[in-house]
């Protein structure tokens, strides 16, 4: 009678296990769906605007025909302008938290500082870079306050992968270098930082497809609605993938006629995003598969 | 790494005295010498400051910019209930916005959250190996789609959908910015959690095991309540992504600054406010000062919210050890 009371039990707790297990495995794939609807709707709807034609050439008829080279150049120069401008101070404030900081307040107030910066809302670096570099520094809308608000958006990030490649150099290499006789400055130059320099690389990488689709930060600071030429100079206005598709999808003349076009600019960004995300991760296994130290 | 620091003669917290001999031994040339050799210190800590630099050009300008408005209409006018900056008279009131924000944040972790936790059990608990990762994956993934593909896709896909499905007017309403949020944040939610999840020590699940539970039973009773606080602080900094939010929700929401608790009715949020009229804005007008007090009110949002999470998060820690 015991036993048959507990037999019951044992097989009600299995079946209750069943159903929980079966209702989280369901949350994570509700995850998979959600991505794949996202892939789905941009290739279906935009694979057939694709073309080297649209890739490499100017929007053309109010932007209801042609391409979208110029913002794919503007977005280029935006990315590559915030990750130059970013990664020295980076890799600074990371050798510094991870290799001359004693512990105690400062680390702690630049902690709080590194990931407050990281919980700023992106349209919040926009109204910085408007009311300071544009509006204060006297940079106007363009190209460079543009790279500069990007800049300060990515520095977290960067920091944070810089810091944690940098933690992961064995203190033995330190030791190694100091017992030769070399300085600090000379060790972490010649012995720490080349070693840590593929990991920061995987944040650079990280840095790279979080600039390249952010909108709101160079709305009011870089984005041109339409250029009929490249940027040329710092000072001149850009146009932007991401704007771009922004600007299509809410203030399109003619929604029909651009619908393919709109799906094709948004596949492109896309493709771009994912193929940077899946470098960052096929690099980071890499890099740690084969340091092992 | 703290015992790099001490390596070199630094000891302890407080650093070493700067060694002076070689300036009475050398004079000049030994003061280059110091200046030669520990260079470094002070030039890195000057560069790391850089984010608090940055954080401090952030408070100092958006509280700038948004004081004017304060003198014009007061804290009283600033949260009034009517948002009308280019009627006559005209008139700021911010709550219609707060109200949006809160709005749609709320509907959209009324799923995320639940959807989160429970692909973060499923990663950190049940899931075998090779599933982890894959599973991981796309969550990166789907974190690192650009906000403003989640606003297209929600405009041309889901706001059409949403729009037959109910009979409205308007596909683009407080619920399509909802979903769109939701999905969102669903991966800042999942992953932290997850790291919540994992930070419990292996020795509660097997305590748990040993006297009897089911691995159901040990997630329902053992690791949850263990990692609360961590995963707490993943619902919180969700919620600060969710507010902060704003391409995705200026596409979807619709943008009518009106106060209402139904979610098939547009609303506009604090960000899509932003967003959608500094460029029609003089640079100087009221409006202009106006927006940027909408900036510090989201400001002070995700800087509360960010700390709170931390805390959180940090207190589980701390509690294990870690």
């Amino acid at each position: 009678m015991i036993a048959q009371v507990a037999a019951e039990g044992q097989r009600r707790k299995r079946v209750v296990q069943r159903i929980a297990f079966a209702l989280l495995t369901l949350s994570t794939v509700s995850a998979f769906l959600a991505l794949g609807a996202i892939l789905y709707s941009m290739i279906s709807n935009g694979a057939s605007a694709l073309s080297w034609q649209f890739l490499a050439s100017f929007p053309r008829k109010m932007m209801t025909e042609g391409g979208i080279y110029p913002a794919l150049v503007g977005s280029f120069y935006l990315t590559a302008g915030a990750v130059l401008l970013s990664l020295p101070l980076a890799v600074a404030s990371a050798i510094w938290l991870s290799e001359y900081s004693r512990g105690g307040l400062w680390v702690r107030v630049i902690r709080v500082g590194v990931n407050s910066l990281a919980g700023v809302p992106s349209i919040v670096f926009g109204l910085l870079g408007l009311a300071f570099f544009v509006k204060v520094l006297g940079l106007g809308v363009s190209l460079l306050a543009g790279a500069l608000t990007l800049a300060l958006l990515i520095l977290p990030i960067l920091i944070r992968a810089a810091e944690e490649a940098l933690g992961a150099v064995p203190m033995s290499f330190r030791e190694g270098a100091l017992a030769l006789g070399a300085t600090k400055w000379h060790a972490v130059r010649t012995v720490v930082l080349p070693s840590a320099i593929p990991g920061i690389l995987t944040g650079v990488i990280l840095g790279v497809s979080r600039a390249i689709g952010e909108t709101a930060p160079i709305m009011f600071t870089a984005a041109a609605f339409y250029m009929s030429r490249l940027p040329e100079t710092l000072s001149d206005k850009v146009m932007a993938l991401p704007y771009h598709i922004f600007v299509m999808a809410t203030e399109s003349p003619n929604y029909y006629k651009t619908r393919s076009l709109q799906f094709g600019a948004a596949l492109v960004l896309l493709g771009m995003v994912m193929l940077v995300n899946l470098g960052a991760v096929t690099w980071r296994a890499r890099v740690r598969r084969r340091k092992q130290w | 790494m703290r015992k790099w620091a001490g390596a070199l003669g630094d000891h302890g917290t407080a650093g070493p005295p700067l060694d002076l001999r070689p300036i009475r031994k050398a004079g000049f040339r030994g003061l280059v010498t110091i200046l030669k050799e520990r260079w470094d210190r002070p030039v890195f800590l000057a560069l790391a400051s850089v984010s608090l630099v940055a954080l401090g050009l952030i408070l100092f300008f958006i509280f700038r910019e948004a004081v004017p408005v304060l003198r014009e209409i007061g804290l009283g006018g600033l949260f009034g209930t009517r948002w009308n900056p280019t009627g006559d008279p005209a008139s700021y009131g911010a709550l219609p916005m707060i109200a949006g924000s809160a709005l749609v944040t709320v509907a959209a972790l009324v799923f995320a959250i639940p959807l989160g936790f429970a692909a973060a059990a499923f990663i950190a608990e049940v899931a075998p190996r090779w599933m982890k990762d894959v599973a991981k994956s796309v969550l990166e993934l789907l974190a690192g789609v650009p906000s403003v593909l989640y606003g297209f896709f929600g405009l041309m896909i889901v706001a059409p959908a949403f729009q037959r499905a109910f009979g409205l007017s308007t596909g683009r309403t407080a619920l399509t910015a909802s979903v769109i949020l939701g999905i969102m944040a669903l991966p800042t939610i999942a992953s932290l959690a997850e790291d919540a999840l994992t930070a419990v020590p292996n020795s509660y699940r097997e305590a748990s095991m040993a006297l009897g539970a089911s691995r159901w039973q040990t997630i329902r009773r053992v690791t949850f309540p263990a990692a609360f606080s961590g995963l707490i602080g993943a619902a919180i900094l969700g919620m600060g992504r969710a507010i902060g939010e704003t391409m995705a929700v200026l596409m979807v929401a619709g943008n009518a600054p009106q106060i209402t608790a139904s979610l098939l009715k547009p609303v506009r949020t604090l960000t899509g406010a932003i967003a959608l009229e500094m460029g029609e804005t003089a640079m100087g007008s009221t409006h202009y000062h106006a927006l940027f007090a909408l900036g510090v009110i989201l400001l002070l949002i995700a800087l509360v919210t960010n700390g709170l999470a931390e805390w959180f998060r940090g207190r589980l820690a701390r509690k294990h050890g870690r």
